[in-house]
């Protein structure tokens, strides 16, 4: 190999005897230390650094909860309350387990709404867009599959339904549903797996987070006016300014997520799934996860079988393309004054389909639903390339730092607008 | 000159190795996707025999039958009259009560709703019945009616007749 290769020298020789080695030190000495973030990055940008220290804690809390775990049918829901009343400080696993999986998911969202209204998914960061993505549906898979694990009612109901989506699928749908299944219904060979399985993917999920991280180290972090970094002006190194503000965000997180685990653990949890799974009867009101209830919304809204599954799974599907669905050079919706506020008419729908996606399909609800889907859609599909046509967009700044003279202008009397007189430029160079 | 047989040579040796081995990944990977069928003992559920002298007219019972309810219900003259009067043209899934039924007065069904499989009500008289007095499913709302074929909602087909014979007047023996 090659010999002249020019190593990083540090003052610790064992530091040097490793690098030497295998060059670690300096591999997270360049991406965690010295990597540039965009010095306008606002709280917004803190959720990603949320999300992973939240997979982290899923894991570790899903391991020691799979130490007392039985998967089989007559002993699942037993061995369940038993973590809850004898395990030593299994409530607090299990608690922390299923609401962190509730916050993940408020986490991820905001992470995913951070990237559309900025713009994070446009060039060059589309294929760490559709790695995105790809958790996203990581994600739901496992959240399914882990929820099916207590056995309660809403767990074998809820994994009846949803595999029962399959069965929708023309000529090889029965088929399909009974291999996923390993049985006609819904029974032990399906548990089985079903915990396999969901053991297995958070680590895949890990993997695809390695990715996605090591994609936007590439071209660096978006910020909130969508431009790129300049020159080091623009820019504040990871280590210490991002790491702190993420750990300021972090005790906010741990103070949210702690206020639910020790005075609200069931708020967010179906009181039907503290019942034994019965495969001869079905809940009056089976409702998923309201993480999910966006999507079951969609299915619901169609009166068709294979045209709701579809609808429902093509929700998700559509969101891969959508760097490429959005024409405008563009980036942050800060600059984007009409698409701006379909933008945020998308999250307010969003937020609709899920309330009415936990509510019954009936009357107003479904109406909603429907016009809601139509929205769902025609965002993606009219509103997003047509308003990156017709849309002028406000004048972007010359550059981030360019930013904080505009803001600092008027208080200090200073300098053309756009153009930051040299005494600001020194100002903003923190 | 000597250059050009050769790579097709080349080309030939690469084609089939990288062929065997596709070929040879497929046979590896088969056995594991068909261990997630069913097993051999699931396979082999059998069958249930059911007595059915203690039904009422009226009345329906819910037995189990290979993990799944099956309803078996002695129909009223009315609710037979009402199956035997619909057009099988007008339904979305088109079956004349007669091709349901064994004997006009007992309906035999899996009682597992064709849109997502949920269990629907009307098995106990404080049961929604649905808007044709057969069955109605609660999760996505579907109706079924007095022959448990689906009339309204999102459920593409009726509900299905497991196979049964009457042992005797008072048996019947489902699978």
């Amino acid at each position: 190999m090659d010999q002249n290769r020019k190593v990083h020298q540090f003052k610790n020789p064992v530091l040097n005897w490793i690098e030497f080695r295998l060059p670690i030190i300096s591999y997270f000495k360049k991406e965690y230390g010295d990597y540039p973030m965009p010095k306008n990055c606002n709280y917004f940008w803190s959720f990603g650094a949320l999300a992973t220290i939240t997979l982290v804690t899923m894991i570790v809390s899903g391991i020691f909860l799979a130490m007392n775990y039985t998967p089989h049918t007559d002993m699942a829901f037993d061995s369940v309350e038993r973590i809850m009343r004898d395990v030593n400080y299994g409530w607090l696993m299990r608690y922390i387990h299923s609401n962190g999986a509730a916050f993940f998911f408020i986490i991820v969202y905001i992470h995913i709404v951070r990237a559309m209204y900025f713009g994070s998914y446009k060039y060059p960061r589309e294929l760490n867009w559709i790695l995105g993505v790809f958790i996203f549906l990581l994600m739901m898979a496992t959240s399914f599959l882990g929820y099916t694990l207590p056995w309660g009612q809403m767990s074998y109901w809820g994994a009846t339904v949803i595999t029962n989506l399959f069965s929708a699928i023309p000529f090889i749908g029965e088929g399909l549903k009974t291999w996923l299944l390993g049985d006609y219904n819904v029974g032990n060979a399906t548990l089985n797996r079903f915990f396999a399985l969901h053991y297995v993917l958070p680590f895949v999920i890990f993997g695809v987070v390695g990715l996605h991280v090591a994609a936007v180290h590439v071209h660096g972090s978006n910020n909130p006016d969508g431009i790129d970094i300049k020159t080091n002006n623009d820019s504040v190194n990871f280590f210490p300014y991002m790491l702190i503000k993420d750990t300021v965000a972090m005790c906010a997180f741990g103070v949210a997520i702690s206020a639910v685990i020790f005075f609200g653990p069931n708020l967010m949890a179906e009181v039907d799934n503290y019942i034994p799974a019965d495969p001869l009867v079905t809940p009056a009101h089976i409702v998923p996860n309201w993480y999910l209830a966006p999507f079951y919304a969609i299915l619901r809204a169609v009166p068709d079988k294979l045209g709701g599954v579809l609808l429902m799974f093509g929700a998700i599907v559509i969101l891969f393309v959508l760097p490429w669905l959005d024409r405008s050079k563009v980036r942050s919706c800060n600059y984007r004054p009409i698409y701006k506020w379909f933008m945020m008419g998308f999250f307010v729908n969003f937020f609709a389909l899920g309330y009415v996606g936990m509510l019954p399909a009936e009357g107003l609800y479904l109406l909603i639903a429907r016009v809601g889907l139509l929205y769902y859609f025609g965002f993606f599909f009219i509103i997003t390339p047509f308003v990156g046509w017709i849309e002028k967009p406000s004048k972007l700044p010359l550059s981030i730092s360019d930013v904080y003279a505009k803001n600092i202008a008027p208080n200090i009397g200073g300098g053309e607008k756009g153009i930051p007189s040299p005494a600001m430029q020194k100002d903003t160079n923190l | 000159m000597a250059k050009k047989p050769n790579n097709k040579r080349r080309d030939f040796l690469q084609l089939s190795t990288v062929t065997l081995g596709a070929v040879g990944t497929a046979a590896f990977i088969w056995p594991f996707l068909k261990s997630m069928s069913p097993a051999e003992d699931t396979l082999a559920a059998g069958s249930t025999e059911v007595d059915i002298s203690a039904i009422e007219e009226g009345q329906s019972i819910t037995i189990k039958w290979r993990g799944k309810p099956v309803f078996i219900k002695k129909r009223t003259k009315d609710e037979i009259e009402a199956a035997k009067m619909v057009q099988a043209g007008d339904l979305r899934d088109p079956q004349d009560d007669a091709d349901r039924v064994q004997k006009e007065e007992w309906l035999v069904l899996v009682g597992v709703c064709t849109h997502l499989g949920c269990v629907p009500l009307g098995q106990k008289v404080s049961d929604m019945k649905g808007e044709y007095d057969g069955w109605y499913c609660p999760c996505h709302g579907s109706h079924y009616d007095t022959s448990g074929r689906i009339r309204k909602g999102p459920a593409p087909k009726n509900l299905d007749v497991p196979p049964y014979t009457f042992l005797n007047d008072t048996t019947i023996k489902i699978g």
